[in-house]
């Protein structure tokens, strides 16, 4: 019986210490999304296409409830999002938000793409719904331009045609005004 | 495939058949209520639809306090707004909806409004804003295709700012759904053909979609049945009362089969073109259905050939090879068009309906995409494609 015991605590320190790693996981992919749409959004004209057409001053979160990792992000100059951080500063248009931290790992793991996860009833989408549909389709055009094939078939629903000499134009410029929004903050040029 | 995870939820009380609206007295007293509010439209009214539910109330300890018949077409804030300030007035206690999709969503908001308090509708749109139960509320359609007796969402117009307000929670999932035949067998032959598309395309997205399971399949292949087998029956026999039963328990079915895996491209193009031209919900659905299935068939065709089984029955499966029972799913339902357009005129083309212009198509194209049933449609859809696919409707 005591080594039952013994042998639960420890799973229960294992479970921990997993969920800890995926938390911290989370945080970290969370705040790399933010910052790479923030990117992506001052380089890529498709998502500039998109920021457009949503309401000016427009702003979103993506969570983990109840209380997980958390970014915020806001329209600004007709055609960019900023990316504020955990939190708002103001009144939230819409939300994207995982019932679980886990299962937000398993969307930010690449193991499930955005529509299966909101499919299998993990994900809960608020907001007016055409702003929300224009929100997806900048995540996912942002991943299918700075991840690998490999990985970005995983995380959207169908991989687009792209040019890969575009891809690697854009990605390349991407990931540089991600690495100078980090250093020097956000800036229009 | 086995799908990974999934959650089913229907809380509703179904009681269908003979005589059901002489139980609701009896169901209402079980929830300590007996003040009911009727909601309706006039045209409910007129045909005199109301009455068969005041008459189930003769010879009970109760009576209804109130008839609300200013239920429009589509509904606003302002229409709930009253009807809740006068279900106060008369100090009610629960609602029963008498009607189609527009009474049940605005028969949803009143509830919230009469149970949460405030004048402000707007103040609970958005998902899981309600968290606990609202009054007593029952619904009796008349009308056998939106299946909205069992969702938990309501759409609700806010004229002011010209938008729709969508309320979705568990909380608005009426506690039952009253199916009495006598509630839809005076419907005109084209609205009994088009809500009955409705109900079928419900059933067929539910069953092809991503968030399909094993629940809402059972569900979506039952109604299926249901409608192949008593639409074209109860056209040539509008008072065949059996089969007026059958397809009102196909929409209740269909109804809850969608509600827990949602719809696809259908919706989406259907949500487009009614929006852009005001056409009715169930006519975009007929018009729609086998062009997206075509656009899914390719990727998808091996899924939704399944349902050639329920709509075709098991001599026409048995003989179609599987890789081409898909093909077979839309020639079926093209079929059923062509004999629902030589019967009732229902438009089968967007050219057919008389109301859509080609220089709309980039505009509906542009909505397809923006509508949030795309996203569950299990072929990712781009703006060309939808083009393509709105060319190939007109």
């Amino acid at each position: 019986m005591n080594t039952q015991v013994a042998s639960l605590k420890g799973l229960t320190s294992l479970n921990v210490n997993l969920d800890g790693m995926k938390k911290t996981y989370v945080a970290l992919m969370m705040e790399i999304i933010g910052r790479s749409l923030e990117a992506a959004s001052q380089i890529d004209p498709v998502i500039q296409h998109e920021i457009k057409r949503l309401p000016e001053e427009f702003s979103f979160e993506m969570t983990a409830l109840p209380d997980g990792p958390r970014f915020c992000m806001r329209k600004v100059n007709g055609c960019n999002f900023k990316y504020i951080g955990r939190k708002a500063d103001g009144p939230l248009d819409a939300s994207m938000k995982f019932k679980h931290v886990s299962l937000a790992f398993l969307v930010l793991s690449f193991q499930e793409s955005t529509s299966r996860a909101y499919a299998n009833d993990r994900l809960l989408v608020d907001g007016e719904v055409s702003d929300v549909m224009k929100l997806i389709r900048c995540l996912n055009r942002m991943e299918v331009m700075i991840l690998p094939k490999l990985i970005a078939e995983r995380a959207v629903k169908r991989y687009p045609k792209v040019n890969n000499f575009n891809k690697l134009a854009i990605g390349g410029k991407i990931y540089a005004r991600f690495v100078r929004n980090v250093v020097t903050g956000f800036t229009n040029d | 495939m086995t799908k990974s995870f999934y959650e089913f939820f229907c809380p509703v009380k179904v009681m269908a058949g003979s005589s059901a609206l002489e139980h609701i007295p009896y169901e209402l007293k079980s929830l300590a209520a007996s003040r009911p509010m009727i909601i309706t439209d006039k045209g409910v009214r007129k045909v005199g639809l109301t009455d068969h539910v005041l008459s189930a109330f003769v010879d009970t300890d109760m009576d209804i306090e109130l008839i609300f018949d200013d239920v429009p077409p589509d509904s606003s804030l302002e229409v709930a707004e009253t009807a809740a300030k006068l279900y106060r007035e008369h100090n009610c206690d629960s609602i029963i909806a008498v009607g189609g999709g527009s009474v049940i969503d605005t028969s949803k908001a009143v509830n919230i409004l009469v149970s949460e308090g405030g004048d402000r509708l707007a103040d609970y749109a958005g998902i899981g804003v309600l968290n606990r139960p609202l009054k007593p509320f029952f619904v009796v359609p008349t009308t056998a295709g939106t299946g909205s007796e069992v969702t938990l969402i309501a759409v609700i117009k806010d004229t002011s700012r010209d938008i729709k307000l969508y309320f979705s929670s568990y909380y608005l999932l009426p506690n039952a759904a009253v199916i009495d035949p006598r509630m839809t067998l005076t419907l005109p032959p084209h609205i009994t053909a088009m809500t009955a598309m409705d109900a079928m395309t419900h059933a067929t997205e539910a069953f092809m979609c991503m968030a399909k399971n094993p629940i809402s399949d059972a569900y979506a292949t039952g109604a299926i049945k249901k409608i192949s087998e008593n639409l074209i029956k109860v056209l040539d026999n509008p008072s065949d009362v059996e089969g007026r039963l059958e397809l009102a328990q196909a929409s209740t079915m269909a109804g809850i089969a969608f509600s827990n895996s949602m719809v696809g491209l259908v919706h989406a193009m259907g949500h487009s073109l009614g929006s852009l031209c005001h056409l009715p919900h169930g006519l975009c659905m007929n018009l729609f259905l086998p062009f997206a299935l075509e656009y899914n068939l390719k990727e998808h065709g091996a899924v939704f050939g399944e349902l050639l089984l329920p709509l075709a029955g098991p001599e026409v499966y048995a003989r179609t090879p599987a890789s081409d029972r898909g093909r077979k799913v839309i020639q079926h339902i093209r079929e059923l068009r062509d004999i629902l357009h030589a019967r009732c005129n229902l438009p089968r083309t967007l050219s057919e309906t008389g109301k859509v212009s080609r220089d709309q198509l980039d505009k509906l194209a542009e909505m397809t995409l923006d509508d949030g049933a795309v996203l569950l449609n299990p072929v990712e859809v781009d703006l060309d494609e939808a083009r393509a696919v709105l060319e190939k409707a007109w």
